[in-house]
Protein backbone atom coordinates (compact mmCIF):
# COMPACT_ATOMS: atom_id res chain seq x y z
CA UNK A 1 0.00 0.00 0.00
CA UNK A 2 1.46 3.66 -0.74
CA UNK A 3 1.95 6.36 1.51
CA UNK A 4 -0.25 9.22 1.59
CA UNK A 5 0.74 11.98 -0.50
CA UNK A 6 0.94 15.67 1.37
CA UNK A 7 -1.82 17.63 -0.31
CA UNK A 8 -2.63 21.46 0.88
CA UNK A 9 -6.31 22.58 1.47
CA UNK A 10 -6.47 25.99 -1.00
CA UNK A 11 -10.02 26.73 -0.31
CA UNK A 12 -12.83 25.13 2.01
CA UNK A 13 -16.27 26.10 1.43
CA UNK A 14 -18.79 25.53 3.97
CA UNK A 15 -21.98 23.85 2.19
CA UNK A 16 -24.21 22.67 4.69
CA UNK A 17 -24.34 22.82 8.63
CA UNK A 18 -22.45 19.01 8.65
CA UNK A 19 -20.70 19.60 4.88
CA UNK A 20 -17.96 20.83 3.69
CA UNK A 21 -15.94 21.21 -0.36
CA UNK A 22 -12.19 20.94 0.18
CA UNK A 23 -9.72 21.98 -2.68
CA UNK A 24 -6.82 20.55 -2.21
CA UNK A 25 -3.20 21.00 -4.44
CA UNK A 26 -0.35 18.63 -4.59
CA UNK A 27 2.74 18.30 -6.47
CA UNK A 28 2.37 16.03 -9.16
CA UNK A 29 -0.83 14.45 -8.26
CA UNK A 30 -2.12 12.05 -11.05
CA UNK A 31 -5.69 12.56 -12.76
CA UNK A 32 -8.60 11.54 -11.18
CA UNK A 33 -11.83 10.94 -12.94
CA UNK A 34 -15.26 11.89 -12.52
CA UNK A 35 -16.73 8.48 -10.08
CA UNK A 36 -13.28 7.68 -8.85
CA UNK A 37 -12.34 8.62 -5.50
CA UNK A 38 -9.76 9.35 -2.97
CA UNK A 39 -8.47 7.97 0.56
CA UNK A 40 -8.04 11.05 2.23
CA UNK A 41 -5.82 10.92 5.67
CA UNK A 42 -6.32 13.16 9.02
CA UNK A 43 -2.69 12.49 10.08
CA UNK A 44 -3.19 11.00 13.29
CA UNK A 45 -6.28 10.15 12.86
CA UNK A 46 -7.33 8.07 10.05
CA UNK A 47 -8.50 7.86 6.26
CA UNK A 48 -11.59 7.23 5.06
CA UNK A 49 -12.91 7.17 1.25
CA UNK A 50 -14.35 10.46 -0.75
CA UNK A 51 -14.91 11.00 -3.87
CA UNK A 52 -14.32 13.60 -6.77
CA UNK A 53 -16.49 16.36 -6.39
CA UNK A 54 -13.99 18.25 -9.05
CA UNK A 55 -11.18 19.36 -10.31
CA UNK A 56 -8.92 16.14 -10.90
CA UNK A 57 -6.62 17.46 -13.19
CA UNK A 58 -3.08 19.30 -12.60
CA UNK A 59 -2.69 18.11 -9.03
CA UNK A 60 -6.06 19.87 -8.27
CA UNK A 61 -8.73 18.24 -6.28
CA UNK A 62 -12.50 19.06 -4.96
CA UNK A 63 -13.75 16.48 -2.35
CA UNK A 64 -16.99 17.13 -0.51
CA UNK A 65 -17.24 15.60 2.78
CA UNK A 66 -19.51 15.51 5.73
CA UNK A 67 -18.89 14.94 9.21
CA UNK A 68 -20.07 12.07 10.02
CA UNK A 69 -16.88 10.42 12.56
CA UNK A 70 -13.73 11.11 14.00
CA UNK A 71 -11.88 11.08 10.52
CA UNK A 72 -14.25 13.11 8.24
CA UNK A 73 -15.14 15.41 11.68
CA UNK A 74 -11.16 15.97 11.58
CA UNK A 75 -11.07 16.25 7.78
CA UNK A 76 -14.07 18.66 8.07
CA UNK A 77 -12.60 20.99 10.62
CA UNK A 78 -9.39 21.73 7.94
CA UNK A 79 -8.56 25.27 7.00
CA UNK A 80 -6.80 26.27 4.21
CA UNK A 81 -3.10 26.21 4.33
CA UNK A 82 -3.09 22.64 6.31
CA UNK A 83 -1.93 19.64 4.90
CA UNK A 84 -3.77 16.34 4.54
CA UNK A 85 -2.94 13.26 2.98
CA UNK A 86 -4.32 11.36 -0.10
CA UNK A 87 -3.77 8.26 -1.97
CA UNK A 88 -5.45 7.25 -5.06
CA UNK A 89 -6.77 7.54 -7.41
CA UNK A 90 -9.04 4.41 -7.20
CA UNK A 91 -12.18 2.78 -8.22
CA UNK A 92 -13.92 2.94 -11.56
CA UNK A 93 -15.60 6.03 -13.44
CA UNK A 94 -19.00 7.10 -15.01
CA UNK A 95 -18.97 6.61 -18.56
CA UNK A 96 -20.19 9.64 -19.75
CA UNK A 97 -19.69 8.64 -23.05
CA UNK A 98 -22.35 6.18 -22.84
CA UNK A 99 -24.67 9.25 -23.50
CA UNK A 100 -23.17 10.91 -26.31
CA UNK A 101 -26.00 11.10 -28.67
CA UNK A 102 -28.62 10.08 -25.98
CA UNK A 103 -30.61 11.99 -23.11
CA UNK A 104 -28.84 12.24 -19.76
CA UNK A 105 -30.72 11.95 -16.04
CA UNK A 106 -28.42 12.48 -13.05
CA UNK A 107 -30.59 11.29 -9.99
CA UNK A 108 -28.78 12.70 -6.70
CA UNK A 109 -29.46 12.47 -3.40
CA UNK A 110 -28.18 14.34 -0.70
CA UNK A 111 -24.15 13.73 -0.33
CA UNK A 112 -24.83 11.70 -3.32
CA UNK A 113 -24.77 15.11 -5.61
CA UNK A 114 -20.79 15.33 -4.97
CA UNK A 115 -19.90 12.28 -6.60
CA UNK A 116 -21.89 13.38 -9.89
CA UNK A 117 -21.37 16.91 -9.82
CA UNK A 118 -18.45 16.24 -11.99
CA UNK A 119 -20.56 14.13 -14.78
CA UNK A 120 -23.01 16.95 -14.68
CA UNK A 121 -20.12 19.78 -15.28
CA UNK A 122 -18.46 17.15 -17.87
CA UNK A 123 -21.94 17.16 -19.85
CA UNK A 124 -22.48 20.75 -20.04
CA UNK A 125 -18.88 21.53 -21.48
CA UNK A 126 -19.91 18.78 -24.34
CA UNK A 127 -23.58 19.72 -24.12
CA UNK A 128 -23.98 19.54 -28.22
CA UNK A 129 -23.01 15.90 -27.59
CA UNK A 130 -26.05 15.22 -25.46
CA UNK A 131 -29.27 15.10 -26.27
CA UNK A 132 -31.82 16.74 -22.93
CA UNK A 133 -30.08 16.93 -20.39
CA UNK A 134 -32.65 17.00 -16.69
CA UNK A 135 -30.98 16.97 -13.17
CA UNK A 136 -33.05 15.34 -10.65
CA UNK A 137 -31.98 16.68 -6.91
CA UNK A 138 -33.36 15.20 -3.61
CA UNK A 139 -32.66 16.21 0.11
CA UNK A 140 -33.78 16.43 3.49
CA UNK A 141 -34.49 20.33 3.67
CA UNK A 142 -33.94 23.03 1.75
CA UNK A 143 -30.70 24.09 4.09
CA UNK A 144 -29.12 20.28 3.26
CA UNK A 145 -29.12 21.06 -0.44
CA UNK A 146 -25.50 21.13 -1.71
CA UNK A 147 -23.88 23.49 -4.42
CA UNK A 148 -27.05 26.14 -4.70
CA UNK A 149 -24.83 28.02 -6.60
CA UNK A 150 -24.05 25.45 -9.31
CA UNK A 151 -27.34 24.38 -9.05
CA UNK A 152 -28.69 28.15 -10.64
CA UNK A 153 -25.48 27.69 -13.01
CA UNK A 154 -26.62 24.72 -14.50
CA UNK A 155 -30.20 25.53 -14.63
CA UNK A 156 -29.40 28.00 -17.69
CA UNK A 157 -28.46 24.82 -20.26
CA UNK A 158 -29.81 21.80 -18.36
CA UNK A 159 -33.82 20.71 -16.96
CA UNK A 160 -32.59 21.01 -13.09
CA UNK A 161 -35.46 20.22 -10.51
CA UNK A 162 -34.98 19.86 -6.99
CA UNK A 163 -36.89 18.45 -4.09
CA UNK A 164 -37.08 18.37 -0.57
CA UNK A 165 -38.23 15.69 2.42
CA UNK A 166 -39.35 18.37 4.73
CA UNK A 167 -39.57 22.08 4.08
CA UNK A 168 -38.73 24.52 6.04
CA UNK A 169 -38.74 28.79 6.14
CA UNK A 170 -40.19 30.06 2.99
CA UNK A 171 -39.83 26.75 0.32
CA UNK A 172 -41.92 27.20 -2.12
CA UNK A 173 -40.34 24.31 -4.10
CA UNK A 174 -41.11 20.49 -4.61
CA UNK A 175 -41.67 18.19 -1.65
CA UNK A 176 -41.45 14.61 -1.54
CA UNK A 177 -39.23 11.79 -2.50
CA UNK A 178 -36.81 12.12 -5.95
CA UNK A 179 -38.54 9.78 -7.50
CA UNK A 180 -41.38 12.46 -7.89
CA UNK A 181 -39.68 14.52 -9.93
CA UNK A 182 -39.01 11.42 -12.76
CA UNK A 183 -42.47 12.03 -14.73
CA UNK A 184 -41.88 15.67 -14.72
CA UNK A 185 -37.85 15.31 -16.19
CA UNK A 186 -37.31 16.89 -19.93
CA UNK A 187 -34.88 13.89 -20.18
CA UNK A 188 -36.72 10.81 -21.66
CA UNK A 189 -35.43 7.46 -19.31
CA UNK A 190 -36.29 5.22 -21.89
CA UNK A 191 -34.08 7.55 -24.30
CA UNK A 192 -31.27 8.19 -21.57
CA UNK A 193 -28.47 6.94 -19.71
CA UNK A 194 -29.15 7.49 -16.19
CA UNK A 195 -26.24 8.19 -13.51
CA UNK A 196 -27.63 7.65 -10.16
CA UNK A 197 -26.16 7.92 -6.49
CA UNK A 198 -27.60 8.53 -2.93
CA UNK A 199 -28.57 6.60 -0.17
CA UNK A 200 -28.37 2.68 -1.83
CA UNK A 201 -31.83 2.37 -0.71
CA UNK A 202 -33.18 5.78 -2.71
CA UNK A 203 -30.69 4.32 -5.53
CA UNK A 204 -32.91 0.77 -5.64
CA UNK A 205 -36.18 2.88 -5.61
CA UNK A 206 -35.16 5.68 -8.55
CA UNK A 207 -33.80 2.83 -10.67
CA UNK A 208 -37.63 0.91 -10.23
CA UNK A 209 -38.98 4.03 -10.91
CA UNK A 210 -36.94 4.23 -14.06
CA UNK A 211 -37.39 0.92 -15.43
CA UNK A 212 -41.27 1.32 -15.03
CA UNK A 213 -40.85 3.94 -17.29
CA UNK A 214 -39.01 2.13 -20.05
CA UNK A 215 -35.26 2.47 -18.87
CA UNK A 216 -32.88 -0.18 -19.42
CA UNK A 217 -30.82 -1.72 -16.86
CA UNK A 218 -27.59 -1.49 -18.48
CA UNK A 219 -28.30 2.16 -19.19
CA UNK A 220 -28.57 3.19 -15.31
CA UNK A 221 -25.13 3.86 -13.87
CA UNK A 222 -24.76 4.08 -9.63
CA UNK A 223 -22.43 4.57 -7.22
CA UNK A 224 -22.01 1.99 -4.40
CA UNK A 225 -20.27 3.02 -1.62
CA UNK A 226 -20.50 0.52 1.14
CA UNK A 227 -18.21 0.46 4.19
CA UNK A 228 -14.44 0.80 2.47
CA UNK A 229 -11.78 1.09 4.44
CA UNK A 230 -8.78 0.06 2.47
CA UNK A 231 -9.53 1.14 -0.69
CA UNK A 232 -7.43 -1.10 -2.78
CA UNK A 233 -9.32 -4.37 -2.69
CA UNK A 234 -6.97 -6.23 0.35
CA UNK A 235 -9.65 -5.62 3.52
CA UNK A 236 -13.12 -7.36 2.67
CA UNK A 237 -14.98 -4.73 4.15
CA UNK A 238 -16.84 -3.65 1.10
CA UNK A 239 -17.14 -7.02 -0.47
CA UNK A 240 -20.73 -7.22 -2.04
CA UNK A 241 -21.30 -10.64 -3.25
CA UNK A 242 -18.45 -11.75 -5.70
CA UNK A 243 -17.31 -7.51 -5.96
CA UNK A 244 -15.18 -5.59 -3.54
CA UNK A 245 -16.57 -2.41 -3.98
CA UNK A 246 -13.49 0.12 -4.01
CA UNK A 247 -11.62 -2.40 -6.63
CA UNK A 248 -14.63 -3.12 -8.98
CA UNK A 249 -16.29 0.43 -8.00
CA UNK A 250 -17.94 2.16 -6.89
CA UNK A 251 -19.56 2.95 -10.32
CA UNK A 252 -21.09 -0.05 -11.64
CA UNK A 253 -23.94 -0.82 -14.38
CA UNK A 254 -27.06 -1.37 -12.42
CA UNK A 255 -27.64 -4.76 -14.02
CA UNK A 256 -24.84 -5.75 -12.66
CA UNK A 257 -25.30 -5.00 -9.05
CA UNK A 258 -29.10 -5.04 -9.08
CA UNK A 259 -29.52 -8.82 -7.55
CA UNK A 260 -26.87 -8.03 -5.45
CA UNK A 261 -28.97 -4.86 -3.69
CA UNK A 262 -30.99 -7.37 -2.15
CA UNK A 263 -28.46 -9.37 -0.32
CA UNK A 264 -28.28 -8.33 3.11
CA UNK A 265 -25.08 -7.49 5.33
CA UNK A 266 -23.47 -10.38 7.63
CA UNK B 1 -62.21 14.09 -35.86
CA UNK B 2 -60.51 14.10 -32.27
CA UNK B 3 -61.62 16.61 -30.08
CA UNK B 4 -58.76 19.22 -28.26
CA UNK B 5 -59.07 17.76 -24.97
CA UNK B 6 -58.81 13.77 -26.49
CA UNK B 7 -55.72 15.16 -28.19
CA UNK B 8 -54.31 16.80 -24.61
CA UNK B 9 -55.28 13.78 -23.00
CA UNK B 10 -53.65 11.11 -25.52
CA UNK B 11 -50.52 12.93 -25.25
CA UNK B 12 -50.21 12.14 -21.42
CA UNK B 13 -48.30 8.95 -20.98
CA UNK B 14 -50.55 8.75 -17.63
CA UNK B 15 -53.10 7.12 -20.02
CA UNK B 16 -50.93 5.48 -22.91
CA UNK B 17 -52.25 2.44 -23.72
CA UNK B 18 -55.81 3.22 -23.87
CA UNK B 19 -58.18 2.58 -26.58
CA UNK B 20 -59.12 5.63 -28.63
CA UNK B 21 -62.53 4.65 -27.60
CA UNK B 22 -61.82 4.53 -24.04
CA UNK B 23 -60.47 8.01 -24.22
CA UNK B 24 -63.07 9.14 -25.85
CA UNK B 25 -65.22 7.96 -23.20
CA UNK B 26 -63.46 9.57 -20.34
CA UNK B 27 -62.73 12.88 -22.12
CA UNK B 28 -67.02 13.08 -21.83
CA UNK B 29 -66.82 13.17 -18.56
CA UNK B 30 -63.50 16.07 -18.92
CA UNK B 31 -63.32 19.99 -18.71
CA UNK B 32 -60.19 21.59 -18.99
CA UNK B 33 -59.47 24.14 -16.17
CA UNK B 34 -56.61 26.38 -15.11
CA UNK B 35 -56.10 27.83 -11.71
CA UNK B 36 -53.29 30.93 -11.02
CA UNK B 37 -50.34 30.54 -8.38
CA UNK B 38 -51.74 30.49 -5.08
CA UNK B 39 -55.05 28.79 -5.72
CA UNK B 40 -57.37 26.48 -3.92
CA UNK B 41 -58.19 23.30 -6.33
CA UNK B 42 -59.81 21.60 -3.61
CA UNK B 43 -59.80 21.83 0.44
CA UNK B 44 -59.16 19.37 2.72
CA UNK B 45 -62.55 17.62 3.88
CA UNK B 46 -64.39 18.93 0.83
CA UNK B 47 -66.43 16.41 -1.41
CA UNK B 48 -63.71 14.57 -3.50
CA UNK B 49 -65.66 14.62 -6.91
CA UNK B 50 -63.21 15.05 -9.30
CA UNK B 51 -59.58 14.12 -10.79
CA UNK B 52 -57.22 16.24 -12.49
CA UNK B 53 -54.27 15.32 -15.15
CA UNK B 54 -51.51 18.05 -14.20
CA UNK B 55 -50.79 19.12 -17.55
CA UNK B 56 -48.04 22.02 -16.61
CA UNK B 57 -47.84 23.52 -12.81
CA UNK B 58 -46.88 22.24 -9.55
CA UNK B 59 -49.87 21.47 -6.84
CA UNK B 60 -49.11 21.51 -2.99
CA UNK B 61 -50.54 18.47 -1.34
CA UNK B 62 -51.17 19.68 2.71
CA UNK B 63 -53.44 19.83 5.17
CA UNK B 64 -54.02 22.32 8.40
CA UNK B 65 -52.24 21.77 11.35
CA UNK B 66 -53.37 23.80 14.80
CA UNK B 67 -50.20 25.48 16.23
CA UNK B 68 -48.38 25.05 12.79
CA UNK B 69 -50.61 26.20 10.17
CA UNK B 70 -50.74 24.87 6.67
CA UNK B 71 -48.11 21.59 6.33
CA UNK B 72 -46.95 20.83 2.78
CA UNK B 73 -46.86 17.21 2.72
CA UNK B 74 -46.31 16.66 -1.04
CA UNK B 75 -46.05 18.38 -3.98
CA UNK B 76 -47.71 17.01 -7.26
CA UNK B 77 -46.01 18.03 -10.75
CA UNK B 78 -46.94 17.85 -14.69
CA UNK B 79 -47.81 14.32 -16.12
CA UNK B 80 -49.61 12.92 -12.96
CA UNK B 81 -52.70 12.92 -11.56
CA UNK B 82 -53.89 14.72 -8.56
CA UNK B 83 -56.74 12.98 -6.37
CA UNK B 84 -57.54 9.64 -5.33
CA UNK B 85 -59.87 10.44 -2.94
CA UNK B 86 -62.70 10.20 -5.09
CA UNK B 87 -62.56 6.40 -6.22
CA UNK B 88 -63.79 5.09 -2.36
CA UNK B 89 -66.59 6.26 0.07
CA UNK B 90 -67.01 8.45 2.05
CA UNK B 91 -65.47 11.01 -0.98
CA UNK B 92 -63.77 13.52 0.82
CA UNK B 93 -60.58 15.16 0.57
CA UNK B 94 -57.84 13.91 2.97
CA UNK B 95 -55.77 16.81 2.17
CA UNK B 96 -56.20 20.08 0.10
CA UNK B 97 -54.17 20.69 -2.79
CA UNK B 98 -53.01 24.86 -3.64
CA UNK B 99 -51.14 25.32 -6.60
CA UNK B 100 -47.78 26.87 -6.50
CA UNK B 101 -47.71 27.74 -9.80
CA UNK B 102 -49.73 28.46 -12.47
CA UNK B 103 -51.70 25.03 -13.27
CA UNK B 104 -53.34 23.90 -16.47
CA UNK B 105 -55.18 20.43 -16.19
CA UNK B 106 -58.01 18.42 -17.55
CA UNK B 107 -60.70 17.82 -14.62
CA UNK B 108 -62.29 14.36 -14.72
CA UNK B 109 -66.07 14.29 -13.33
CA UNK B 110 -65.88 11.62 -10.62
CA UNK B 111 -69.04 10.11 -9.95
CA UNK B 112 -69.43 10.18 -14.19
CA UNK B 113 -66.49 8.60 -14.15
CA UNK B 114 -67.03 5.83 -11.01
CA UNK B 115 -70.20 5.09 -13.29
CA UNK B 116 -68.19 4.07 -16.33
CA UNK B 117 -66.03 2.31 -14.42
CA UNK B 118 -68.96 0.01 -13.02
CA UNK B 119 -70.98 -0.43 -15.51
CA UNK B 120 -68.13 -1.78 -18.09
CA UNK B 121 -65.61 -3.51 -16.79
CA UNK B 122 -62.71 -3.29 -19.03
CA UNK B 123 -63.15 0.34 -18.70
CA UNK B 124 -62.90 0.01 -15.03
CA UNK B 125 -59.92 -2.06 -14.89
CA UNK B 126 -57.67 0.00 -17.43
CA UNK B 127 -58.27 3.11 -15.49
CA UNK B 128 -57.45 1.31 -12.20
CA UNK B 129 -54.11 -0.16 -14.24
CA UNK B 130 -52.69 3.32 -14.23
CA UNK B 131 -54.05 4.50 -10.70
CA UNK B 132 -52.97 2.16 -8.67
CA UNK B 133 -49.28 2.19 -9.68
CA UNK B 134 -49.20 6.26 -8.53
CA UNK B 135 -51.03 5.04 -5.26
CA UNK B 136 -48.43 2.44 -4.99
CA UNK B 137 -45.28 4.85 -5.98
CA UNK B 138 -46.50 7.94 -4.07
CA UNK B 139 -47.11 5.32 -0.50
CA UNK B 140 -43.65 4.01 -1.12
CA UNK B 141 -41.91 7.16 -1.47
CA UNK B 142 -44.16 8.05 1.78
CA UNK B 143 -42.34 5.22 3.40
CA UNK B 144 -39.28 6.04 2.23
CA UNK B 145 -39.81 9.42 3.57
CA UNK B 146 -40.28 7.60 7.26
CA UNK B 147 -37.00 5.83 6.97
CA UNK B 148 -35.06 9.33 6.60
CA UNK B 149 -32.61 7.54 4.96
CA UNK B 150 -30.31 10.83 4.42
CA UNK B 151 -27.31 9.94 7.29
CA UNK B 152 -26.49 6.78 4.91
CA UNK B 153 -24.11 7.00 1.97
Amino acid sequence: MTAPVPYRVTDRRVETADTVTLELIGEDGPVFAPGQFAMLTAYGIGEVPISLSGGGRDGRLVHTLRSVGAVTKALHATAPGQVIGVRGPFGTTWDVDAARGRDVLVVAGGIGLAPLRPVVESVLARREEFGRVSVLVGARTPGDLLFPADLRRWRQRADVRVIVDRPAGRWTGNVGLVTGLIPQAEAGPAAAVAYVCGPEVMMRFVAAALIRRGAAEHDIQVSLERDMRCGAGWCGHCQLGPLLLCRDGPVFRYDTVEPLLRVREL
Amino acid sequence: MLSDLTIRVLAQPFFAGLTIGMVRELCECASAESFPAGATIFAEGGAADAFWLLERGTVALGLHAPGRGDQVIETIGPGTVLGWSWLHPPYRWHFGANTIEPVTAVRFDAAAVRLRCETDAEFGYAMLSRLTPIITERLQATRLRLLDLWGTP
